[in-house]
Formats: structure tokens, sequence, C-alpha cells
């Protein structure tokens, strides 16, 4: 199968600090690959770098089999990758229909508005509210809806279940397994270990802005005291 | 009240809400239209300053407001767009729609050709940019002989609408003046409520999320940028209709600053706030600094101080939470 994001020893970082210090990953074609890490890891700088928002200083970023490292966000966005960021980030001043508005791509085929508030009723129940008007969980529903309407190819979670509440966490979780059967991919750094396994094909553990094991999501979570070894967490 | 009540309470609001707009809207139009009637030629003619003047705030509104950007350079286009059609007018016809055209064309030329560094920059540098536009453009009207250096442009005539007589009468410069507004200002609130408007506004709110979305804000910006010059130019056209004298005056630092400070009091983002706001800076500069020994400036200094503290989003932010309270909400 082919990849739909192949990053090769990616380097990035700061004002001149290196927090990405040659990572690694691949992403096949329809699969969920978790980003494990500690705090400070350099998950989200990962994210971010794919998307743009940070500029590598070297390295390869291919989506598709086409090269963008160091591409414009907005080209990286319109090569189908499309994030839902730590802390959701929803445009607290507009209304819910204006933040899926904004993301919606005229001739969409597979999502639609319709389907979005279909797959999230409560989105439509609250499509008049402000986006700050939201509960945690609504404004995670929303960040959701409106990477989904960008019908990406790779969705970047950056820790969609932070700051939920358990049955919350639940809904979202029943959420990103329905898109499984999409031929969406997606990165999804996730401190909910639980969620994580629950969703991905792979695990990959960054450590100090390297990749330090990657492999099936069965073996990583059968040897404990590897996870351990390598999350700090049992 | 349940969530779903509470949402079908809002949206049963919603209608009753827009109908009461339109009702004051219409209101308003009705007494502004009949202000002639039954006012004198000066307070017509304060009236038809106050209007030419919205027209810019307007411009200001719409960068500041709704796009996030603090401005001082929309005077620049305001001054281009008065200058070119006092010369349209001089040299060319009296026709007031076509003054008013070249107007609008001179301030989206002029815009154009200077907003492009501009709209790369943001906050505090966006607003000395805009400042250095206009304090260039008011240099070049203040030293070129041909649109009269520090004298300015006198001698235009009485403008004239589809072939008729000059409109020598205030009453009916006026009238042209506040169609124009009008139009001008549905526009500006028809943009704002497009889904340009709404990237504009999610502009304003995350510029990296727009990007992650595939926008280009820069585009988005210089696109407001233009369309802020072009609406700017056309209030300079209509000032230029009433006043039939333009001076390097009209596009300097103060009127540049006093078109924010309307925008700052009347609440920016809304249109009808800073409209308000610029009717009062109008007043208090043109009519009540005489009263009050020439301290007009001062006035305003206070009454900006006072609206910072007291009202942080000014006349229109007050309104709305009037209307807030009435419905119980907050
Ligand atoms: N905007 C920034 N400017 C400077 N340094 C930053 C910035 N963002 C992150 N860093 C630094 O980069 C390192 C990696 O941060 P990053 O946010 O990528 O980690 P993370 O793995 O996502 O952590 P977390 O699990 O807490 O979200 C940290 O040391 C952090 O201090
Ligand atoms: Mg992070």
């Amino acid at each position: 199968m082919t990849d739909v994001l192949t990053v090769a020893d990616l380097r990035a970082g700061y004002a001149g600090s290196t927090v990405l210090d040659g990572v690694d990953l691949s992403v096949p074609a329809g699969s969920f690959v978790a980003l494990l890490g500690r705090n400070g890891a350099g998950k989200t700088t990962f994210m971010h770098t794919v998307m743009g928002l940070v500029k590598p200083y070297s390295g390869s970023v291919l989506v598709a089999g086409r090269e963008l490292a160091g591409a414009a966000t907005h080209t990286v966005a319109r090569s189908g990758v499309a994030i839902v960021p730590q802390g959701r980030r929803v445009f607290a001043p507009l209304t819910v229909a204006e933040n899926l508005g904004l993301a919606a791509r005229r001739g969409a085929r597979t999502w639609t508005l319709e389907r979005v508030y279909e797959l999230m009723p409560r989105l439509a129940e609250r499509r008049g509210h402000r986006g700050d008007q939201l509960s945690g969980g609504e404004q995670q529903m929303l960040a959701i809806g409106r990477a989904l309407l960008r019908e990406p190819r790779l969705l970047l979670l950056d820790e969609p279940s932070d700051g939920l509440a358990p049955a919350v966490v639940d809904q979202v979780a029943e959420l990103l397994e329905g898109l499984r059967g999409e031929g969406i991919a997606a990165v999804l750094v996730e401190q909910d270990l639980h969620l994580a396994f629950r969703l991905a094909d792979e695990v990959a553990v960054m450590q100090k802005g390297r990749i330090v094991h990657r492999g099936p999501t069965a073996d990583f979570r059968a040897d404990r005291t590897r996870a351990h070894a390598l999350l700090g967490v049992g | 009240m349940s969530a779903a009540e509470r949402t079908q309470a809002v949206d049963g609001i919603r209608p009753r809400r827009t109908a009461g707009k339109a009702v004051v809207a219409v209101a308003v139009l009705l007494l502004l239209a009949a202000a002639p009637l039954v006012l004198g030629a000066y307070p017509v003619s304060t009236m038809t300053r106050i209007l030419a003047f919205a027209v810019l705030v307007l411009s200001v509104d719409l960068l500041t407001g709704v796009t996030g950007l603090p401005t001082l350079g929309q005077a620049a286009y305001f001054g281009a767009g008065a200058y070119t059609a006092a010369l349209v007018g001089i040299h060319l016809t009296s026709d007031a729609s076509v003054q008013l055209l070249a107007g609008l064309v001179a301030g989206l030329v002029t815009a154009a050709l200077t907003g492009w560094v501009a709209v790369r920059a943001r906050g505090v540098v966006f607003l000395m940019l805009t400042l250095a536009i206009g304090e260039s453009v008011h240099q070049v009207a203040d030293t070129w002989s041909v649109v009269g250096a520090s004298n300015g442009l006198a001698g235009m005539p009485p403008i004239t609408l589809f072939g008729g007589p000059p409109l020598l009468a205030a009453g009916f410069v006026y009238w042209w003046v506040l169609a124009a507004a009008v139009v001008v200002f549905a526009a500006v609130a028809l943009v704002v409520r497009s889904p340009y408007g709404r990237t504009l506004r999610g502009i304003r709110d995350n510029e990296a999320r727009m990007r992650a979305l595939g926008y280009r804000p820069a585009l988005a910006r210089y696109g407001v940028f233009c369309l802020a010059g072009a609406v700017a130019g056309t209030g300079g056209a209509l000032w230029a209709a009433h006043a039939r004298f333009v001076s390097p005056g009209d596009l300097g630092f103060e009127v540049a600053a006093l078109a924010l400070l309307s925008v700052v009091i009347g609440g920016a983002g809304s249109l009808w706030g800073p409209c308000l706001g610029a009717a009062l800076v109008l007043l208090v500069r043109d009519n009540l600094s005489a009263a009050v020994g020439g301290h007009g400036p001062l006035v305003l200094g206070l009454v900006f101080v006072a609206v910072v503290f007291l009202l942080p989003r000014g006349v229109a932010g007050l309104a709305a939470g009037i209307r807030r309270r009435k419905e119980g909400l907050s």
C-alpha cells in the first residue's frame, strides 16, 4: 500500500533551537498511527511542521508523493492535510455555522455540511451559537467537523481527548472510529492510551525529537515493560 | 431552560430582531431624507459633511473593526478620491455620478498600489505603515502644483445629476450624498455578511487556523484593503461634491486620526456605530469647538478616554448590552 505521508530526517524548531532532531515517520493510506511521547517531546511541533506552520530546517515531507517540506501552509492544506489542533482553536467570535462554512469546500463529494450535522447533531442544534459559547466537547466536535469538511486524505489529530469528560471522550472516540472506514489516514497524538490503542493500527513513540519506536498497536500493548520504559507510564 | 429550548428561544428571537432592525433602519432613513425639508441650509450642510466623512469612517471600520487592522492611512485614499473628483469636476464634467466613479477608482487604485506591502504587516507595524502612506500622500498633495499644492484645488463648479441643472441648493447636494452614502453602507454591510466577510472575521480571530484551512490571509487582506480604498475614495468624492474645494488638510493626519477615533467611539465592527461616531466627532470638532473656546480636540480627547474606559466596545457595544439585558440572556 502507498503512504499518504512520508517524513524523512525532518529537523525543525524555534528560533534556532532544535525540537525535531531527524524524525522519520510514514503513514500508510487509510491507517491510523498513534504518535505518543512525553510532554515536550515535540509532537505538536511535528504536526505543525508537517502543516507548514513551523518551517523545517531540513528534511523531507511527502504528502501523497508530493514534496511539501517548507511549503506554505495553505499549499499543504490544499494537498489534503487537515489538522485538529491541540486546544481545539475554533473561531471564537464566529458561529458554529460560520466555523463550518469557512472549512466547507465547493463541490464537496464525501463531506458535506449536511453529513457533518448528521454525524454530530449537537452541532446542528447549536449552529447559531458562537464558538466560545460551546462546551469543550462541542468545541472538539466542531474542530473535527471543520477538519472533515476539508475532505482530507490525512488528518492530524492533536490530543482530541484533552480536557474532556470520560463520557465525551467516548463520543469523540466513536466519531473517530467511524472515520476509519472512510479511507482517511490519521496521525493521532494522544495522552489517553486507551483511546490511542482503541483507534490506532500502529504506534510510534517520540522522544526528544526522534522516533524511537514504531510497530503494530497490539505488539506495543502486549509488551508493558517496553511501553513503560518508552513512555514512563504503566 | 434546557439547552434545546434555549436554542429554540434564540432562533425564535432572530426574525423579530431582524424585523426590528429593519423598522429602525427605515425610520432613520426617512428622518435623514426629510431633514432638508425642516432644517436650514447650515445644519443641512453640516449633515452633508458628516455623511461624506461617515463613508470614510466606514472604510476604516471595514479594516479596523471587521478585519482587525487599525489604520491611519485611509485619509490618503479619501484625499485621492476628493482630488480626483475635483479635477474631473473642473476639467471634464460636472456630472456627480462620473465624479463619484472617478473618486472610487482613484481610491481603489491608490490603495492597490500602496497596500501590498502594508497588508503583510499586522498590529502596530501595520498602523505605522499606513501612517507613512498617509503622510507621503499628504506630502504629494501639499507640494504638487497640478493639484494646487498647499493652496488646494478651488473652482470646482456645482455638481449636476443626469444632465439636469447645477445643484445649487444645499438640500439637493445633501440628497445626492445621502443616497450615495446609503448605497455604500448597504454594499459594505453585504460584504461583511458574505462568505468573504466571514473569511475576514476568521482572519481577524486566528490567522494560522485560516491558513490551515487553505486560505491565504495576505490575499484576503489585500482585497479588503483595496475595497476600503474604494470606499474611502467614494467618501472623498462626496466630500468634494459638497465642499467644491479640496486642500491637503482634507487628507492629513488629523482626518485619519478622527476617522479612527470615530470607529473606537462608535464600536469597531458594527458599521452603524462608527457612523454615529463620525457624527459626534465632526460635530465636536466643527460646531462645539467654538463654544468651548477652540478646545474641540481636547474635548475629543476626553471623549476618547471616557469611551475606552466606560464603553470598551463603543456605542454599538452599549446597545448590544441593553438588548441582551432586555431579553434576559445576560
Ligand atoms: N512556539 C514555540 N516557541 C518556542 N518553543 C516552543 C514553541 N512551541 C513549543 N516549543 C518548545 O518545543 C518543545 C516541544 O514542544 P511541543 O509542543 O512540540 O511538545 P509536545 O510533545 O506537543 O508536548 P505536549 O504533550 O505537552 O503537548 C518544548 O520544549 C517547547 O518548550
Ligand atoms: Mg502538544
